[in-house]
């Protein structure tokens, strides 16, 4: 199993399921296309005709409104058929495994699927048993990957700044457990930033992070040093009770993005996050709201890149 | 085979024949990329009011399920209100009409147009629907395994070349 | 009856023999080799020629699902794999269900294997009742119902106390405890080793001081109590370090590894191949290494396949969801094989990991070739391969990392008591 399962024998997208192993044009042809979906989303017809007749199915075994609806919003622009499948997990629990879900859902005509799922690695299992015309791409997997969130990152830094060469971009928060940082530290590696950093407390970096090709900091102040663009991840509540961290107000202090900190920071930096955002305890109002961020570009940019991805992998 | 037509020459025939026609309210739309090339010049030497509209029919092609999502895609850009304009649609070569099939379909996304003009530099025959070319360069017979397309020197001498089609 | 196995290359590694010759069993027992073996006029003859003949592979682990999860496997299935792997000897671990803490289970799991005449079967009996890490079990009367040590399988004792008190009694009768060394709170929720891989796969690790921790502890308690104690499944480097530093104490400690983990590392997850997904968990390259290294030594004594069959439903789930084990019988052998060509050691020293040290462990006869030994033999062809295949696997454990793989070491014929029990078609 050693082939790439993401790319079928010609090389080309089949599914999508992370963002790591996928070569650096695929990754340029997406983000391209997307800026093609983004004059779309501006006209008042935001539909094209490339998906008619298809059916897209979201599987979504965590729940989630945004991801879901931003999904469903960018497959209706293509003008494919939707159909909404919330297994939340105690339907799992009587007992139909994953596989027979799909098997089902594969009767009944399927052509993409769209799986969230807690634990990571799920969706490859899931591409590991469709049928060859059916697509599956990964709306986020345990801690794993969420390559759709990264590619609608990297194509808002893209936005804004251009090309990749030359930016200095910190990843800061909960590394260990983000299935976004992991999707965004492939994607800025393999288009070749030279800086990609972490910040975090030691609880909430993972075990040999540097193998990602990141520079790891404790301390917030350094690591923002310069930077053209400063991720915030969202700190989930659970971890405060998991022995992980003692308080918001404690993590607050010390990463929390304030205008302070931030003019560390290079005065013409984005401030990014994947949202939904805790302000006050990963992000300042203020900061959340002011000229440097561009989290709400971020949510629009999203339409485009997944109607994208989808209208990539669906003509393959 | 015969020499292929100077396309300068077809430019400037076809702008001959189109200026008389051309009022306030037209505009003009060229199609990636040969389509638009011409359109640029066409628009200069016209002197039309309303900006070039250029436009990629990447998402209404009708061979998606065959072919996939093509590679580059070029984002279309239409700087004026489609509704109730006289429309010039420039594109490069005429050959089944499908580009064309789908540059309409897309452009009434973006509106109503009063009407549509087709103008092309050459037509090749070969038409596969019923579409036909309001302003015509030249028609030229084109064996069905080459392609005639279009090209652009680097000052910017328009040229038509055959390839063979992949 | 007198059987000859004639013309073989027999390898003892207890008296380091490795050469060509005969050997005779009568009456289920080891009677005679070579000249004394050729004379004596036997019933049966088996030919070897350009054969090893070897004693029968003795097991440390093997999870034959009876009591309790015949739906996962029988008695009868597993010991079919057994023997045609040329596993003569086998110990299977408590952790059935119900758990092997009364003796009635372990009497009726000694008859049942009995009756089927194929390998030897020892059970090791629980620790503490049902495996709850509270009460002590009636260690006494297990090993009378014939449990030949005890443990705790793979259910952490959260409890040090009951750990301590454990060991006490135990070493009160001289019964061996076999532990596997893991930190209950550190393992919690891992299911992949913590490093580089699992931090990519975004899976939860287990530390490897999850393991040197719970084993300096075990080390301290066999310093208080002089307990008799084998570590069972050792996964890190560190860890085989500490034994090593143990041994030279002269604490009265052995240990094993799983075949697998001197052949696999945590890069064998790939995208995630729930066939990987073992505990304790595949770790680093260096882990590995090490662990390998560790076993050539003889700081490590022996290597068992920690067989667990697991059907396939349980496997095609998500990493973290699928059910851990790998089958493993009918692997010990090639597998074994493997490790010790590419240790570059002798094929006496390599068997000698599998049969007369693990022997040792287990505190049984078998395991050798010398006359008045159990006529316990393997004959086997160490060049000829198979390919490992669902079809080619008599456990209803389809469940191996190593499936598609090419693996040389085939038996051809298994002896237990001098009974032909497997004859390879």
């Amino acid at each position: 199993m050693r082939h790439s399962p993401q790319l079928n024998g010609d090389g080309k997208l089949q599914h999508l399921l992370s963002i790591e192993g996928l070569p650096r044009e695929i990754l340029v042809q997406i983000l391209d296309t997307a800026a093609s979906f983004v004059g779309v989303t501006e006209r008042e017809v935001k539909k094209v005709p490339l998906l008619r007749g298809k059916s897209v199915f979201n599987l979504f075994f965590e729940p989630s409104t945004r991801t879901r609806t931003t999904f469903e919003i960018a497959a209706k622009r293509l003008s494919a058929d939707v159909i909404n499948l919330n297994v939340a997990a105690s339907s799992q629990t009587k007992g139909e495994s994953l596989l027979d879900t799909v098997a089902n859902l594969s009767a009944m005509q399927a052509d993409l699927f769209v799986v969230r799922h807690g634990s990571s690695g799920a969706p490859f299992m899931i591409a590991r048993h469709v049928k060859p015309h059916e697509h599956v791409i990964n709306a986020g997997d345990g801690r794993h990957a969420h390559p759709t969130q990264g590619l609608l990152d990297l194509y808002t830094i893209r936005h804004y700044k251009g090309e990749f060469s030359q930016l200095t971009v910190a990843v800061v928060g909960d590394i260990l457990h983000s299935r976004v940082a992991r999707s965004l530290i492939h994607g800025l590696t393999t288009l070749g930033v030279p800086e990609v950093r972490v910040i975090g407390p030691q609880t909430l970096l993972p075990a040999g992070v540097e193998s990602l090709g990141v520079r790891r900091f404790h301390d917030m102040r350094a690591g923002l040093k310069g930077c053209d663009v400063v991720v915030m991840l969202r700190l989930q509540s659970e971890r405060m009770r998991g022995a992980l961290l003692p308080s918001a107000q404690e993590f607050f202090k010390h990463y929390g993005l304030t205008a302070e900190k931030l003019a560390l920071a290079k005065h013409d930096a984005i401030v990014m996050h994947p949202g939904p955002m805790n302000r006050g305890v990963e992000i300042d109002s203020t900061v959340a709201d002011g000229p440097h961020s561009v989290i709400l570009p971020q949510v629009t940019f999203g339409i485009a890149v997944r109607m994208a991805v989808m209208s990539i992998v669906a003509g393959n | 085979m015969s020499a292929l037509p100077d396309a300068e020459a077809l430019c400037a025939t076809l702008a001959a024949a189109l200026r008389p026609h051309v009022t306030p309210s037209t505009a003009m739309i060229g199609l990636y990329t040969g389509g638009v090339w011409l359109a640029e010049r066409l628009h200069a030497m016209l002197g039309v009011e309303a900006p070039l509209g250029t436009m990629d029919i990447a998402f209404y092609r009708d061979d998606y399920d065959r072919q996939g999502l093509q590679r580059d895609p070029k984002r279309t850009r239409i700087p004026f209100d489609v509704e109730g304009r006289d429309l010039l649609l420039v594109d490069d070569v005429l050959y089944t009409g499908r580009t064309v099939r789908a540059a309409m379909n897309e452009l009434f996304d973006y509106g109503r147009p009063a009407r549509i003009a087709l103008v092309v530099l050459a037509e090749r025959g070969g038409r596969e629907l019923p579409i036909c070319a309001q302003y015509c360069g030249a028609r030229v017979e084109v064996p069905p395994e080459m392609r005639l397309r279009l090209q652009r020197a680097d000052g910017g001498k328009l040229s038509l070349e055959l390839k063979r089609a992949t | 009856m007198k059987l000859l196995v004639r013309n073989g290359r027999i390898v003892d590694p207890a008296s380091g023999r490795d050469a060509q010759g005969d050997l005779l069993i009568v009456d289920g027992r080891i009677a005679a080799l070579d000249g004394a073996a050729r004379s004596a006029g036997a019933e049966r003859t088996l030919d070897a020629q350009g054969l090893v003949v070897a004693p029968g592979l003795i097991d440390l682990s093997a999870r034959l699902r009876e009591p309790g999860y015949e739906y996962k496997a029988t008695l009868e299935s597993e010991m079919d794999a057994a023997v045609a792997g040329g596993v003569t000897s086998l110990a299977c671990p408590p952790d059935t269900d119900p758990p092997l803490d009364e003796p009635g289970l372990v009497d009726m799991l000694r008859r049942r294997a009995k009756a089927l005449s194929r390998a030897r079967v020892y059970p090791v009996g629980a620790l503490t009742v049902q495996l709850k890490g509270q009460t002590l079990t009636e260690m006494a009367e297990l090993a009378e119902a014939g449990c030949v040590a005890f443990s705790q399988a793979n259910v952490a004792l959260d409890d040090t106390q009951v750990l301590w008190r454990a060991l006490q009694y135990a070493a009160t009768f001289g019964f061996p405890v076999w532990l596997r060394a893991e930190d209950l709170s550190l393992a919690r929720g891992g299911v992949a080793h913590d490093g580089e891989v699992a931090t990519r796969l975004g899976l939860p690790g287990i530390p490897p001081f999850a393991e040197t921790i719970a084993l300096a502890t075990i080390l301290e308690l066999v310093r208080a109590t002089g307990a008799r104690v084998h570590v069972c499944r050792l996964s890190t480097a560190a860890a085989v370090e500490m034994i090593r530093q143990a041994k030279g104490e002269g604490l009265p400690v052995s240990c094993d590894v799983g075949i697998h983990y001197v052949h696999l590392s945590d890069m064998d997850l790939g995208y995630f191949d729930a066939h990987c997904r073992l505990v304790p968990p595949l770790r680093s390259q260096r882990d590995r290494d090490a662990l390998a290294a560790g076993l050539a030594d003889g700081t490590i004594d022996c290597a068992c396949s920690d067989h667990t069959p697991v059907d396939e439903d349980q496997k095609q789930l998500p990493f973290a969801e699928a059910e851990p084990g790998a089958t493993g019988l009918e692997l010990l052998l090639p597998l074994a094989l493997k490790w010790g060509a590419g240790r570059k050691l002798s094929l006496a020293q390599t068997l000698a990991r599998v049969t007369s040290d693990a022997a040792r462990v287990l505190g049984v006869h078998s395991g050798r070739l010398e006359p008045g030994a159990p006529g316990d033999v393997v004959v086997f062809d160490p060049a000829a391969s198979f390919q490992v295949t669902a079809q080619a696997l008599r456990s209803q454990g389809k469940n191996s990392p190593f499936l598609g793989y090419e693996l040389a070491g085939r038996v051809r014929y298994t002896l237990v008591a001098g009974n032909l029990v497997y004859e390879h078609q």
